[in-house]
């Protein structure tokens, strides 16, 4: 069978080949399998589409029968964002030298060296913190590994939690926690490793009372673990101004789409302490002089702790994670600089607060935690109808409403999770409204 | 154009272009880039934020005058300032710096699968139809995409025999990660949390060992046989019923197929453990032979390597685990069902261990690899396997030629998808380590690893041809290894201090291993170098 992602495919070349290893035929290389494990038929797959044309026409009419957040107004947050991503970032992560490098060293790869150094030192930037680490696997990842860094730091295994999370972060703390350390109880005791603070809140709140948690933490000898979407860092103060210890997250709202769920990378950032940095799974990039005087050269800082060198001695483990990401935050970092942080941070705040403004003077919404400051996020309670109703009635309309929070926090009643981002226009904003008036009434 | 003066008829031997020499004449590009860091100049704008509404602005004022003073940054950060094109530039420049596989002929890079990931595959991904897809939008509003889910998962289920597939982990360690979740989670059910031993091999991917003890487990490594297999009389003599699994691989890093395979499994089932076989590189076994077949319990599936996603700089990838009904409970939530008209998330799993992941998975991944194999089909996986595998006993037989090299363990028997090579003879005669060959290579326009530590093989090189590569490929790579063997023995000198081509020279990596002056961001290095000198 010749196919054009397989050169050698085509007859005379694999009869040159055979003859040049001194085999009969393929089977020959397969002599060590026994007969019992091998398979026999061929594979019960679809039958493969054979031109290029043909494969595309497939595919893209699967997708086209999505709709994406350019097809519908979308309020959708909770973890994922559709930010603006600018061009030039989807310009640098399709770069097939980004796109298709894996592990080169720090020479022919000097590229991805130097460019995820510097997307660890413009997040330092931005978080005022000396360590941050070349990106794990998503935010989730990022949080239970600074919890299970923070409980191998103090010897403790309990972490408390300061402010609501969300549930699927729950979930994954439960598995990746089971066993070392356990999650709840009050913000204080000796047994306590870490208090883990969201900031925001999953709810999207600013909680005025962060700083104290971090304080709790520090009073009762723990860490202070703070999750943080960086997206609201130029207006919102660096968890590190007030105490953080650890600070961590997901990196996906910095110039990278939603990609349904594939556009998350951790990242996990600390003081310049050996007692942090050595508990780093992560790899650290760092920059050092080369042979030549005037050139920058990176390499790997303090890899003996890393399960790469010492498999199960290292600190849990490192593997493929997301590192064009991390390219990526940079390149975005880089675009947007002070100016542009601060321009966006008070732009979100400022639809955010138009948006709960607007949806209070709805009949039978009651915005939540209206008093507090949000960034980008705020839940709402529906008293006339149930959220699952109103989500299935805004997207006849054409929109993508708000995480339904009902079944994950059903403390809060019939209730969703709105998100703003710099896309949203005031119209926009006004239509949501005046839908949900409609629906409600 | 500048004008020519004519100057009279030319001897076409004059004109005539001297053929290329055998190796390429590489150079990388050196474009000599600063930081960007240092080239900032205030006042400069990368990209600008949509405009406020004036209509929000009058209705909600100063919007962030609401935070309290300890919560509202109160310095900018110090992110350097750049023009749209600067930025753009700079980034450009790093990534000639660069090599990427698309360059290369990247088959220095064993136990990864550097095969070609098609370009059609990437443009399709970046549709806005999933780019711009919210993973918490409503199943009706994203059929598309979960019906490939669902496909993909049967797909993957029929290449390994199993009985369900999940498609969340992020990468291969992830998906080890959630096998080792997955059986801690079901000898729990069962009663049977005492079972604290994994068994696993040291030719196996270092984080079989490092998921398994960071899950609470005891790790118990086997080392090869004097044939190269992993032990089966050690493993014999390991497990008790305190065995929660075997984690192997099947062949490992060395490319030799095991084939008392069963047996392996047979020993751990004996006893009450479960079998978990690590397929991160299946690529020579498609269509040949299945994880479920020979009794395993668990596997998984890199989809960067097998299924021809790309590597991206080390990720985003996607992992895909595969299980027997035994273990189906246990599967990370939510899975992708369908009722005959529709397909939906199923969240209502009580036996889960949960998320390992936010929402499904790297979807842009998992669509590329769904697309891999909706063009290859049935027959072209086969073919995918049958290339590879004669690719790499081309690549071994051509590379056994260079004087200094050898293929240590099974001598004389074919190898799978991989070989662990060993340069010890000219380390020995040289005093040129495995290391040096590489960085040496990088000179020649290549890409060279050694092997995952600790060094069991000495002076390792694991090179994986796969299926992507033509014979001219494989043979301009085995001469590139020839004429670095043979500088080894004429000018040692200049492989030890290679690379003398690429975009750099080599580091004085003393700095990174010592906690005063290492520096991981741009402050700590202006705080702890720069100040400090």
């Amino acid at each position: 069978m010749e196919h054009p992602y397989i050169p050698n495919s085509a007859p005379r070349v694999k009869a040159e080949m055979l003859a040049a290893v001194g085999a009969a035929d393929i089977e020959e290389f397969y002599a060590d399998i026994p007969e019992s494990l091998r398979l026999r038929r061929p594979l019960d797959l679809p039958a493969p589409m054979r031109g290029e044309a043909d494969l595309v026409r497939h595919v893209e009419g699967l997708l086209d029968r999505n709709t994406s957040t350019r097809d519908a107004l979308s309020f959708l947050g909770g973890g994922s964002y559709a930010h603006h991503v600018p061009a030039v970032c989807d310009e640098v992560n399709s770069r097939s030298e980004f796109l298709t490098a894996y592990a080169g060293e720090p020479y022919e790869d000097h590229g991805r060296f130097q460019a995820l150094w510097e997307y660890q030192g413009l997040m330092g930037e931005l978080l005022e913190m000396d360590v941050v680490n070349v990106p794990t696997y998503d935010g989730f990842q990022a949080v239970a590994t600074a919890l299970r860094m923070a409980g191998r730091v103090t010897g403790r295994t309990r972490v408390a939690l300061a402010t609501p999370i969300d549930p699927a972060l729950r979930s994954k703390l439960d598995d990746y926690l089971r066993g070392a350390m356990t999650i709840g109880g009050p913000l204080e005791g000796d047994d306590l490793a870490a208090v883990y603070t969201a900031y925001p809140t999953y709810l999207g709140v600013v909680d005025p009372k962060t700083p104290e948690y971090v304080a709790a933490a520090h009073a009762a000898g723990a860490v202070a673990v703070v999750g943080c979407d960086p997206i609201g860092l130029g207006v919102l103060a660096p968890p590190s101004s007030f105490g953080a210890d650890i600070v961590c997250g997901d990196i996906q709202p910095l110039g990278i789409h939603p990609h349904f769920g594939g556009g998350h990378a951790g990242y996990i950032a600390t003081r310049d302490e050996q007692r942090f940095v050595q508990e780093f799974p992560s790899r650290l990039f760092g920059i050092v002089p080369t042979a030549v005087e005037g050139e920058y050269g990176f390499g790997d800082v303090y890899y003996d702790r890393t399960s790469f060198a010492l498999r199960e001695e290292g600190k849990e483990w490192v593997g493929t994670a997301a590192a064009l990401w991390g390219i990526t935050a940079g390149v975005y970092l880089s675009l947007m600089g002070p100016a542009g942080m601060a321009e966006l941070g008070e732009g979100l705040m400022a639809r955010c607060r138009y948006l709960m403004d607007a949806l209070a003077s709805v009949p039978g919404i009651e915005v939540l935690d209206a008093g507090v400051p949000h960034l980008k996020e705020f839940a709402v309670r529906y008293t006339g109808k149930t959220a699952a109703e109103v989500d299935d009635a805004l997207r006849d309309r054409g929109i993508h409403g708000g995480v339904v929070l009902s079944k994950t926090f059903p403390e809060l009643g019939e209730s969703a999770l709105y998100c703003v981002t710099e896309l949203h226009t005031q119209a926009d904003l006004d239509r949501l409204a005046a839908e949900l008036k409609e629906i409600l009434a | 154009m500048s004008a020519h003066a004519p100057s009279g008829p030319v001897d076409p031997a004059d004109a005539k272009v001297a053929p290329k020499p055998a190796l390429r004449r590489y150079h990388a590009a050196r474009w000599d880039e600063s930081l960007i860091f240092e080239q900032s100049t205030p006042g400069q704008r990368g990209v600008l934020p949509p405009a406020l509404d004036a209509g929000i602005a009058e209705s909600v004022g100063d919007a962030t005058a609401s935070l309290p003073p300890a919560l509202r940054r109160q310095k900018p950060p110090a992110l350097p300032e750049l023009g749209q094109q600067a930025v753009l530039r700079h980034y450009l420049r790093l990534s000639q710096e660069n090599l990427g596989a698309d360059l290369n002929i990247d088959v220095g890079q064993g136990t990864c699968t550097m095969k070609y990931s098609p370009k059609v595959n990437d443009q399709l991904i970046r549709s806005h139809k999933l780019a711009r897809l919210h993973p918490g939008q409503h199943d009706d509003t994203t059929q598309g995409v979960l019906e490939i889910l669902w496909r993909m998962e049967k797909m993957l289920a029929e290449i390994s025999g199993m009985d369900r597939v999940t498609l969340q982990p992020g990468a291969g360690s992830a998906a080890i990660w959630t096998n080792v979740a997955m059986i801690r989670a079901y000898h729990a059910s069962r009663g049977e949390s005492h079972r604290d031993q994994v068994i696993t091999t040291i030719f196996s991917h270092p984080s079989n060992a490092a998921c398994a003890k960071t899950a609470g487990y005891e790790v118990i490594t086997l080392y090869p046989d004097a044939d190269g297999y992993p032990d089966l009389e050690a493993l014999k003599a390991a497990v008790s019923d305190r065995t929660a699994a075997l984690l192997i691989t099947n062949p490992e890093d060395t490319g030799i197929f095991n084939p008392r395979i069963k047996e392996f499994v047979d020993v751990v089932h004996s006893v009450g453990g479960l079998a978990c076989y690590d397929q991160a590189n299946a690529n020579g076994i498609l269509g040949i032979t299945r994880a479920r077949d020979a009794g395993f319990d668990l596997c998984h599936f890199n989809l960067h390597k097998t299924f021809s996603t790309p590597h991206a700089c080390g990720g985003p990838a996607a992992g895909a685990c595969g299980v027997t009904g035994a273990l189906a409970p246990f599967l990370p939530s939510p899975t992708v069902e369908f009722d005959g008209e529709r397909y939906f998330l199923d969240h209502d799993r009580p036996e889960s261990i949960g998320k390992v992941r936010p929402y499904t998975g790297v979807a842009p991944n998992i669509v590329r690899a769904y697309s891999w194999i909706m063009s290859l089909g049935a027959e072209g996986l086969r073919e995918v396997a049958e290339i590879a595998v004669l690719n790499n006993n081309y690549l071994l037989t051509e590379m056994l030629k260079i004087p200094g090299v050898s293929a240590p363990y099974a001598k004389g028997k074919r190898r799978i998808e991989q070989v662990r090579y060993s340069w010890e003879e000219l380390a020995g005669e040289t005093g040129v380590h495995s290391e040096d060959i590489g960085l040496r290579a990088a000179d020649y326009g290549v890409h060279y690893w050694t092997s995952h530590h600790p060094y069991l093989v000495p002076e390792p090189a694991t090179l994986e041809p796969t299926e992507s590569y033509s014979k001219a490929d494989l043979d301009e790579y085995v001469a590139i290894m020839r004429a670095v063997a043979e500088e080894a023995r004429t000018d040692p000198e200049t492989v030890r201090t290679a690379p003398h081509r690429s975009s750099v020279h080599r580091n004085r990596e003393a700095a990174l291993d010592d906690p005063n002056v290492w520096a991981v961001t741009w402050r700590a290095y202006r705080r702890k170098v720069l100040d400090a000198s």
